[in-house]
């Protein structure tokens, strides 16, 4: 028994030793991990000089909308914030009206893409068909060459079909996305086979097993397109200028570009500043608040 | 022995026979067998295809709608004399082309498109990448220096215009409080050069997220390495960082490259193509000229011209794909 003990306690002891060895040796490589190297300097600078560069443009533009008119042109005097120039924006341009119709338009492409890209992703992911390879093809070219590109033909084609000046004229050539489609498809080339094979065995339908058990587990998805594409439709501005005519049917950026191109002849930088904030402010909530949700989804849209 | 020996090789032969004969039977069978099977296979393909042909219609009849047949019909009007001059479209061959070729403006968008590809893009891919590796390496304010790099792509680009159009602007843009006072939009020389300041503010961000998530790939072992070889910082980006990241500076490329041919929202608020079209732009030259002149034939012809140079553009990086996996 004292034997074992005494050859035991060593053992215990360089173990011990031996741990506490390790833990310090983990303190040094962490300590050595934050240390500060010229490189890392360096990179702070660097990067806070870029920042500050990034953030100009737009904390001078919020400055501009949120000060008293007539402080808004000197860049270093303080003043106090006032949404008065938001007021008078409000009053004279119809941005509500906007407001409704960018959200609707955002809201109907959203709807009508995660339908057809599900249904399209899937047929490509899973099924063998024939002439699959051309089909997909066809669909890159939308990559390549997007409906804006495509503006003088989709206007005729929209116009002689007699919904020039709709706003479903306007969200029409969106309806079908290949990018989604792309994302569609390598997602559920990801999930298990056995799943839907076990549904089947259980007798359920094609369409069945895509809403019970595809749509579900490909939320991601839906979540990363539907910012990447809302966005699209919510910064949308060279189509919906040759579309739309008339006021009650024009989306955000268009309501905001004739408002600043009537404003500039009186060079009213407040009411433009402010008219440009109204636009972007929901955007920009919303991205600041998702932002990792938001450059996650924007850099999956780009992987192939 | 040799009684034997031949009663042995007849056996054998005997053998042979009935093997040969049961080799080519199951041969034949299996034949037949393959022949039944891959009919039922047909048979099931041709149902899946039918399933798949459903399911592709709805996002299929819209990408024919306004991508496939707006481009085909756009081959085919640009073929026609098509302003306001004729009442209806008349047959005149390539002439639409040849009056490309001989339009001043649109040589000026050309080259101003191509100018503004060949600045924006290397500066765009150089600044992304010194953010991305920057963020990469600092722990405190990584996610706030970020967002401030890539919050300019989430905005319109017609807010964007006005926020420049702002600071351009003679006395009292940022620029003249700052006390560099120029006129930046309204000098034929400058006016480009101001665009693309602007153009780059706006996509650096955005690429840096692809360079983010290609560091990410880069495993940490090859740092650890060169660490021990004792390799300078710049070594490392040189001989690891930077080939490793080639598939995507080449997918970067492609996007920015196509993006300096789609963004011309902010020409309609800042310049209008002007002073003098020294900043005016493919597309929005076809914007002007199907709807400011209503000449569509040659907005059509144009159309075919920047359909061609964005097919162009991302074929190089369909045929140098298959390069990349040997990288990735």
């Amino acid at each position: 028994m004292i034997n074992e003990k005494a050859a035991a306690k060593p053992f215990l002891l360089r173990f011990k030793e031996r741990v506490q060895e390790e833990r310090e040796e983990r303190q040094q490589a962490s300590v050595k991990k934050y240390e500060i190297t010229p490189l890392i300097v360096i990179s702070y600078i660097v990067m806070f000089a870029f920042a500050v560069i990034t953030l100009v443009p737009l904390l001078w533009m919020i400055r501009t909308a949120l000060v008293p008119a007539a402080d808004s042109l000197q860049l270093f005097k303080v003043s106090i914030p006032t949404f008065e120039n938001v007021k008078i924006i409000l009053d004279s341009a119809p941005f509500g009206q906007y407001y409704l119709n960018t959200i609707f338009m955002v809201a109907a492409v959203l709807i009508v893409q995660f339908i057809s890209i599900t249904l399209a992703g899937y047929a490509f992911a899973r099924i063998d068909f024939y002439g699959k390879n051309i089909l997909f093809m066809l669909f890159l070219t939308q990559m390549m060459v997007s409906a804006d590109v495509l503006i003088m033909p989709n206007y005729k084609f929209i116009s002689s079909m007699g919904l020039a000046d709709t706003k479903i004229g306007v969200i029409l050539p969106f309806f079908a996305s290949a990018m989604g489609i792309l994302m569609m498809r390598q997602t559920v080339k990801t999930i298990p086979y056995e799943l839907e094979e076990a549904a089947k065995i259980d007798g359920c339908g094609m369409l069945r097993i895509i809403t019970t058990i595809y749509v579900p587990l490909l939320k991601p998805v839906y979540i990363a397109f539907g910012l990447v594409s809302a966005s699209y439709q919510w910064n949308n501005f060279l189509w919906p200028l040759v579309m739309i005519n008339s006021e009650k049917n024009r989306p955000l950026t268009l309501g905001l570009a004739i408002f600043a191109m009537a404003a500039e002849t009186g060079a009213n930088w407040s009411a433009t500043c402010a008219a440009t904030l109204i636009v972007i402010i929901p955007l920009l909530l919303i991205f600041i608040v998702f932002q990792k949700q938001f450059m996650q989804s924007f850099a999956t849209s780009g992987i192939k | 022995m040799v009684n034997l020996s031949q009663e042995a090789f007849c056996k054998f032969i005997k053998h042979m026979k009935v093997g040969r004969y049961m080799a080519a039977n199951i041969k034949e069978r299996v034949k037949k067998e393959k022949v039944i099977l891959s009919e039922a296979d047909r048979k099931k393909k041709i149902k899946n295809s039918f399933i798949a042909y459903a399911m592709l219609l709805p996002a299929f009849v819209f990408l024919f709608m306004f991508t496939l047949y707006p481009i085909g019909s756009s081959i085919y009007s640009s073929l026609f004399k098509d302003n306001l001059s004729v009442i209806t479209p008349q047959f005149v061959g390539f002439k639409n082309y040849v009056g490309l070729a001989k339009d001043a403006v649109f040589v000026q968008s050309f080259k101003n498109n191509l100018l503004i590809a060949l600045v924006t893009v290397p500066i765009s891919i150089i600044l992304s990448v010194a953010m991305a590796i920057f963020t990469d390496k600092i722990h405190f304010g990584k996610a706030f220096a970020r967002t401030a790099f890539f919050y300019p792509t989430i905005l319109p680009m017609v807010a964007v215009a006005n926020i420049w159009l702002f600071i351009y602007t003679p006395g009292y843009g940022i620029l003249g409080q700052l006390g560099f006072d120029m006129r930046v939009l309204s000098d034929p020389k400058k006016a480009i050069w101001g665009i693309i300041v602007m153009l780059i503010w706006k996509q650096a961000g955005y690429l840096m997220i692809f360079y983010i998530s290609g560091l990410q790939g880069i495993s940490g072992e090859l740092y650890e390495a060169a660490k021990l070889d004792g390799a300078t910082p710049f070594q490392v980006f040189r001989s690891i960082t930077w080939p490793l990241l080639r598939p995507t500076t080449i997918y970067v490329s492609i996007i920015s490259l196509t993006n300096a041919y789609k963004m011309v929202d902010h020409l309609y608020i800042m310049t209008k193509g002007g002073p003098n079209n020294t900043t005016n732009m493919l597309l929005y030259y076809i914007f002007q000229t199907g709807f400011d002149f209503w000449d569509a034939g040659r907005a059509s012809a144009m159309t075919v011209v920047l359909v061609a140079m964005l097919l162009i553009i991302t074929g190089v990086q369909f045929f140098t794909q298959d390069r990349n996996t040997y990288y990735s």
